[in-house]
Parts: structure tokens; sequence; C-alpha cells
């Protein structure tokens, strides 16, 4: 779980004037799920067409399992791709399609058909090996690519956004199954996605990327929950962005005025006297206190606000709120069983409420743009 | 709405009525006059018989007919070969290129076929251009005898059908999904390997299209023989020509011509049948 399957080093790539990947270095561990995580347009299939051959890098490096790849064309790679079209071949049958990397390495005849029929199994297609592609669902097709590139046992499977095309529904049950599947194997799976959902949900580590940078790079946690700039904090859920200001300074705790209070924060960064501060609070953090509820000497050290908009959403009620010093917040509060206090949650648009939340579960970034 | 019912209707009627005046209409007479006997004073006289057919079977006209396939497959074979890979260079040209790559492959429709077979002629004849390239290149020191031969005629047929083999094959190479060969690089599959197992199956009814185009009229190009080949081969198509033109013997061309194009039908048949074969199994 330690050495690096995968090497990336000083990786740049520009199409004409199109610069699509700047400087991206990259350690991926053996039997590790990355994911590469960034909106469309950001680098990120740029990699997986890079470690799969498709692509040459204009400077840098690239090595897999310690083998340099400048010179080695894709059919020589021991990486395969899990095209995010598929791209089954649709004049063969399921069986041809899963059999045409294996009979390129040799295998015939009742060998040929066990470890295809193998690979079926696995992806529970056994009965449908003599249907053409054309004959089956969104879903089997993305199984039967994945199929295809698994029967081959590579050292790394890379995904391109395999899970796109599919419904709600069936892309949380393939999500489930690609988790489980590459557990079973031990192949190092590298996977791009758009949907922050899926990738803190199924990887083992997330390179955030935007604009062809990796913006951080770290477990799904480390991600959500320290998010080093405000791009990450933003593409991944939903955030509140605060305006602040450090009034004292003694690192690592700084009083930060936030309007008319000051509050006393924990950062990792060094902040001096003056500075300008984000604090980002995600909206499950932020605690709403009805009219009714506290004493006056606590509403004290509250925001004041308005409830703007109520949306219910079976498991959670999100709240829009208007701070009355002008910011929009948004909040999710979750129906709480033990809640003596009842679970009421039928908040009204317009009442009056207080906001506060538990301090150092925020998280300070300095002031950008 | 309204109105555009009277339009499809006309649009509709026009159609049905070309097909049925110069296409059934005419085939029918053609197959009627094959079973009737040959007139003295009329073109066809109105008694039965299959007396025409029966003469097909001679084998003189057998040789014609063997001669002619001979020719046109070895025409639509050359077409393939050549075709094929100006199609697929033609797919991998930048796209603003190509629009105006193609034009340059449809422009020779444009000058009827019978006056660029001409053209053939002045290039391939004893003191014609391309001999005198050759000459005065050196590469030759006598002038070839190209006219008159079957090279001629087949070079003939092979400029005037390439066309009709490119634009099928080039219709099915650019729908081509690059991805699928992207996807067999990615399982280990070299060039060859591509090409027989992907690229070939998946263009095979475009090969077939543009088989059918260049070999079903290659059959029945009867002025391509008669200017670069001389007299000297006879053909299905000039064979039945001569029969209408020369011999007055309607029935017996008519006979002729029912073959030919039964044979034609079969092909189509049989083309019909394996497109049908490969689109079963493609993507929706």
């Amino acid at each position: 779980m330690n050495e690096p399957v995968i090497e990336l080093r000083n990786v740049s790539k520009a199409y004409a004037a199109n610069t699509v990947l700047r400087n991206v270095n990259l350690q991926v561990c053996t039997g590790e799920f990355l994911t590469l995580l960034g909106p469309s347009g950001c680098g990120k299939t740029t990699i997986l067409r890079l470690l799969a051959g498709f692509e040459k890098p204009d400077s840098g490096e690239i090595r897999i399992t310690g083998q340099d790849m400048r010179t080695l064309p894709p059919e020589q790679r021991h990486v395969n791709t899990v095209f995010q079209s598929y791209a089954l071949f649709p004049h063969l049958t399921v069986f041809e399609n899963v059999a045409f990397g294996p009979r390129l390495k040799g295998f015939k005849g009742a060998a040929l058909g066990e470890r295809v029929m193998d690979a079926l199994r696995m992806v529970k297609l056994e009965d449908f090996a003599g249907r053409k592609p054309g004959q089956l669902s969104g879903g089997q097709q993305q199984r039967v690519a994945i199929a295809r590139a698994v029967v081959n046992q590579p050292q790394v499977l890379l995904l391109d956004e395999p899970l796109s095309a599919l419904d709600y529904k069936l892309r949380k049950a393939m999500q489930l199954e690609l988790k489980q599947l590459q557990r079973r194997l031990g192949i190092t799976f590298i996977f791009v996605t758009h949907d922050q959902e899926e990738a803190l949900s199924m990887s083992d580590r997330v390179a955030v990327m935007n604009a062809g940078r990796i913006e951080q790079f770290g477990t799904p946690r480390q991600i959500y929950e320290a998010p080093e700039n405000l791009f990450v904090a933003r593409f991944v859920g939903e955030i509140n962005n605060l305006p602040g200001r450090v009034v004292a300074a003694a690192p690592p705790r700084y009083d930060i005025r936030l309007h008319d209070r000051v509050i006393n924060l924990r950062s990792k960064y060094v902040f001096g006297v003056g500075d300008r501060v984000n604090i980002l609070i995600r909206p499950e953090d932020l605690r709403i206190w009805r009219e009714d509820e506290g004493s006056v000497e606590e509403r004290a050290a509250l925001f004041p606000a308005a409830v703007e908009e109520v949306i219910y959403k079976g498991s959670t009620v999100d709240l829009a709120i208007r701070l009355d010093s002008g910011e929009l917040l948004s909040t999710t509060q979750f129906f709480n069983e033990d809640d003596q206090a009842l679970i009421n949650l039928d908040f009204r648009e317009g009442e009056r409420v207080f906001v506060d939340w538990v301090h150092d579960w925020e998280t300070i970034l300095p002031h950008e743009g | 709405m309204r109105i555009r019912e009277p339009f499809k209707l006309v649009a509709v009627g026009m159609i049905g009525f070309w097909l049925i005046a110069f296409a059934l209409l005419p085939n029918l007479l053609v197959v009627i006059a094959s079973v009737l006997e040959r007139g003295s004073d009329e073109f066809v006289a109105f008694a039965l018989t299959l007396d025409s057919y029966r003469r097909l079977l001679d084998p003189l006209y057998l040789g014609v007919l063997l001669d002619s396939l001979w020719l046109a497959g070895v025409t639509t074979a050359l077409c393939l070969l050549l075709g094929y890979p100006f199609a697929y260079l033609l797919t991998r040209m930048p796209a603003r290129w190509r629009p105006a790559l193609l034009l340059l492959v449809i422009i020779p429709f444009w000058t009827s076929s019978l006056v660029r077979t001409y053209a053939m002629v002045i290039i391939l004849q004893t003191n014609g251009w391309l001999n005198q390239i050759l000459l005065g290149l050196g590469l030759i020191t006598e002038p070839l005898e190209l006219l008159y031969t079957e090279p001629a005629v087949i070079a003939g047929m092979l400029y005037t059908l390439l066309p009709f083999m490119i634009l099928p094959l080039y219709a099915v190479l650019e729908k081509l999904d690059r991805r699928l060969i992207e996807a067999a690089r990615d399982l280990g599959a070299g060039r060859v390997t591509i090409f027989r197992r992907i690229i070939l199956p998946l263009t095979l009814p475009g090969i077939i299209a543009g088989c059918m185009l260049t070999f079903l009229p290659g059959l029945g190009m009867f002025y391509v023989a008669d200017l670069l080949g001389g007299a000297r081969t006879l053909l299905v198509g000039n064979l039945i020509r001569d029969q209408f033109l020369s011999a007055r013997d309607w029935p017996f061309g008519a006979a002729a011509s029912t073959l030919l194009t039964g044979l034609m039908l079969l092909l189509l048949w049989a083309y019909y049948l394996s497109s049908r074969r490969a689109s079963r199994g493609a993507l929706p």
C-alpha cells in the first residue's frame, strides 16, 4: 500500500495555445482508489489519456511501476481503460468483446473461455455472453466495459467518468459494486469524475483539479473538512463564506472580527493583525436557534437572521437564512430523534432566528479575490 | 398542416410516376420482349418462345458473360484497393479540408463519362500524351501499344467508377468511432489486428456498397470497352447494344438484358441480407 505504482513529475500538456496541464505532480500507491475530481476542462481526463498512452506529455515524466512511459505505446502498457462512452465493439458479442484482450495475449479454447466467463460472472453478466452490445441496457454495457478491462488483470485500471451516463439509482449501485470490485481485485483504480459526492464516497484519496492544476490532494475527509483554498471548499460540497478581519494574533489562535463581534478561532495559516480572512462553514455545522430558545445572555453571542426559504428534503430540512448584516447562508438541519425539544423543524419563511456554529469546525483561509 | 397534404401527394405521386414510367414499364417491356419471337417486319412478333434464352446458353455467349464478369471484377478489386486507402486518408485530413477534397472526387461527374473516355483515348493512343511523356523522360525508346488492350479498358473503367467506390467507403469510414480504435489499442491490439478485427468488419457495409456501385455498372459499361478496347473484347453491354442497334434482334438482346438485370438483382439481394445482418448488432 506504500510503493507508488504511478508517478507524474512536473507533467505539462497543451493543445495548441490551450494549456490543459500545468506542472502536475502525482503519486498513486499500489491498490489505491484515487479519484481525479474537477469541473469539465480541468485536465482530469487528459491525465488518464497520458497514463493510457493516447497522449504524450509536452514536458515532465510519467512512470508506471517505475518504468518510464515516454516511448511505450498504449498497446504495450499494463493499464486498461473503462471509457466514458464504454466504446464496446458493436459488431462483436459480449463474450468476444471481453475476449479481445486475452486473445491478443495468446489465450485460446478452454482457458480463454474460462477467463472470459470468470470476468463476466464477476459483473453478473454470464447469461449475456452471446448478446451484442446494442441489445444491452446502459448499466449492462457499463459492466461489459469493466469486465473487458479487468479481464486483462492490469496493474492500473483507468475509469473515465464511467457512471455519468447512468441514472441516479443505478449509479449508486454501480459505485458500490466498483468499490467492492476494487477491494477484491486489489488493482489500483484511477477514477475520473466531476461528481464530488461520488468522489468522496468511493475514494481512498482525491485529487481536486482546476484549470490544469491539482488544487488539493488528500483523503476525502481532509478534502471536505480542511479545504486548502476557496476553490476546493466551494467545489466539494456546499459552503458558507463569511468575510472577517484579524484583530489579534497568537498563532495558531486568532481573534477575528466578524461584523460587530470578535471570535477566537484556530487556523493552520499564519496571519498578521489587520489581515482579511474567509471564515468557511459547512451548512450542517451551522446551528439555528428559534426566538424562544436559549436565554437572553446566550442569544447575545448569536447572529440574528431571518428565514428566507425552507426546503424539505426528507432526512433533512435545508434553510436559506439572511443575516441581519446581509449575507445569505445555507444550513442543513437534521431531524434529531433524541431531541426533547421535539423534532420541530417546521420553520416558516420570514421567521426570526439566531445563528451560530460549533467553533473550530470552521476553516479559516486567507482572503482571495 | 392542411397545406402539406396535397404537397405530399404531389411529391410522392411524381416520384411514383417517374419510377413506373421510366423504370418499371421499360423493364417490363424488356422482359416481355425477351419471350417473344423475332419479327420479319416489326422488331418483335407476338408469339411466346424461350428461344432467345436457349441461344444464350451457347458457349460463345457464356464466354462473353465470363469476360464481362472478369473485367468488372478486376475493375472492382482495383477500385477497392485504390479507393479504401484513399477514403481512409480523406477521413484523416483536417476537417476543414475534407469538403474540398471530397469535391475533387465528385467534380469528374460534372463531365459526361463518354467525353472523359474520349479524353482517355487521347492520353493512351500511340502518339498520345502518356507515350510522349515516357519517351521524353527516356524511359522507353518506342511508343507502347496502350490503346485497344485489356489494361486500357480496365484503366478506363477504373477511372470512371472509382468515385462510386470512394464515396460509400468515405461515408462508413467517416462514421467509424475513433474511440473504438483507442479501446482496441488499450486492450493491446497492434495496427494489423485493429484493421482486421475492428475497422474492416465495421466498414464492411461500405465495402459491399462500393463494390455493388462499381461492379454492376462495370458489367454494362459498353462504351468504355468500345472506345478503349476496340472491337476486340465483346462484353455483355456491347452484346446487348449490338442486338438492339445492329443485329436488330430485339428478343435476343432483351433476353441478355433480362439475364443481366436478374444477376444484378441477385447481387443486390445478397447486399440487402448482409447489411441487415450487420445492422442488427449495431448500437442504437
